[in-house]
Parts: structure tokens; C-alpha cells; sequence
């Protein structure tokens, strides 16, 4: 089984990515850097990163998270958090980057605030 | 238990790093441990032997990473030895500075810091660095 599994659907013009497993250096780290990279070669530039299965994630990860959240800004788009874990949250706590990240725990709340 | 020591020596690869992590995980779960402490120790430890193999040894396949695991009643200690030319920790900048909080690397060692309760680093006169971790019961 993959380290990283990510599941892609279409909410409007929303792209989720159900994310379950580990987002840490190496297979899972790379498999969010090709994916965000491949939505944005499809023009699909609003994404929504459904985090609610990631139960593990170290530093490389956080660092795949901060690049995916910042070649998506250059390219205009948004790219936005859902259902952290309460260690991913604390994480992003203890780094300052909760203060960076759009981060929702209802899907429907995060897909509004796109528009 | 009251005291164990395990050694491993592992190769300079990416995939040392869960090869690693899973070693420890056992080690910690026959040290009683408690489930918070592990957490911490894991994402530590997977940090410190990240540093060795891409930092320390530059993924060189002729060099090794060596872990030695000792537990006493009192605390595990863990130290990550590499190979490598070795760093000054102090001059790794704060990532959590405001101009550092967007950089894409250099949490390693403030997660080490955060989730261990010593870590210091040895540069050896042979060459290699050396980082201890202990994180008290």
C-alpha cells in the first residue's frame, strides 16, 4: 500500500483531495508535490486538501504543504485546509503556520469560501 | 524493564528514515513508555536520521548512519550518528520567526528541540556529528 493515498472529486469549480496516510520525507511527500503540480498543469487552481486521514506528517511534509500553498498563490489560485487531525493541528500550531493556512472543519464551510 | 540497548547501523538512504522509525516504535513500545512521549521520540527521531542521511552523509551509500537506543528507569536516549563534515545547530535559523515561517525546510531541529527534552550535538575528532536526544519518563 502507498505510503500517501490521494482520492481527487470535483465540488463546482473546487478540486478535493481526500488525503489518507503519511505525508513524510520521501514516497508521501513527493506524491502531494506531483499532485498539486499536476492540478495546477490542468488549470485547476482552487484546491481543497482534505487532511482528515493523514494521521502522520514530519517536517518534509509541513515543507510540501507550505510549497504546494505557495506555487499555488503564485499561480493565482487558493489552496485551503480540511478535518486536520488534532496532531497535525498541533503542529501547524507550534510552527505558526495555522496563522498562514485556510483551515475548515466543514466541508461545506471550505468549499463557500472559495467563492 | 528497567535497561536495554540496541545498536543499528543504517544505510544513506531515504528509506533508512521509516526503517529507522519502525525500529524505534519497538524499542519504545517494550520501554513502557507513554503514547504522547512516543509520538514525540518518532517524529524526533525521524527527523535527526532525515539530517544524517541527506545533511550529514549527502545520501553517500559508502557511509553509514549508526542509532544507538538506551533506555533506563529514568529516561530513552537515542543518538544519531552520521558521517558527515558536521553543522553549527545554533547558527539553523528560528523557523518559526516570522520571515522564516513560509520557507519550505528547516524544522528538523525545532522539532527536535520541541518534542525531546535534551539534544545536544557532538562533532567528533574522527569526523561525524553526533545528536543525542533523551526524553525523561
Amino acid at each position: 500500500m502507498a505510503e500517501l493515498n490521494i482520492n481527487e472529486r470535483q465540488a463546482g469549480d473546487v478540486t478535493v483531495l481526500d488525503m489518507s496516510g503519511k505525508i513524510t520525507i520521501g514516497e508521501g511527500s513527493v506524491a502531494l508535490r506531483t499532485a498539486i503540480r499536476r492540478l495546477l498543469e490542468e488549470g485547476k487552481k482552487r484546491i481543497l486538501l482534505n487532511l482528515a486521514g493523514v494521521g502522520y506528517i514530519d517536517s518534509s511534509g509541513i515543507g510540501e504543504l507550505v510549497s504546494s500553498y505557495t506555487a499555488i498563490g503564485k499561480d493565482g489560485g487558493q489552496l485551503k485546509l480540511l478535518n486536520l487531525t488534532q496532531k497535525l493541528q498541533d503542529l501547524l500550531t507550534i510552527t505558526k503556520l495555522l496563522t498562514v493556512f485556510d483551515v475548515y472543519e466543514s466541508e461545506a464551510d471550505a468549499l463557500n469560501s472559495f467563492k | 524493564m528497567t535497561g536495554e540497548t540496541t545498536e543499528l547501523t543504517l544505510p544513506s538512504r531515504i528509506d533508512t528514515v521509516a526503517t529507522a522509525a519502525a525500529a524505534v516504535a519497538d524499542f519504545v513500545g517494550r520501554s513502557g513508555i507513554s503514547d504522547d512521549a512516543a509520538f514525540g521520540i518518532d517524529m524526533a527521531v525521524r527527523e535527526a536520521v532525515t539530517n544524517a542521511v541527506l545533511h550529514g552523509n549527502r545520501q553517500d551509500e559508502k557511509k553509514v548512519v549508526e542509532i544507538i537506543l538506551k533506555s533506563s528507569p529514568d529516561a530513552v536516549e537515542i543518538s544519531v550518528h552520521d558521517q558527515g563534515p558536521g553543522f553549527n545547530p545554533e547558527a539553523v535559523p528560528d523557523p518559526t520567526e516570522q520571515e522564516n515561517i513560509l520557507k519550505t525546510s528547516g524544522r528538523g531541529i525545532f522539532f527536535m528541540r520541541t518534542f525531546m527534552d535534551e539534544v545536544d550535538w557532538t562533532i567528533r575528532p574522527g569526523g561525524g556529528t553526533t545528536v543525542r536526544m533523551l526524553k525523561r519518563r
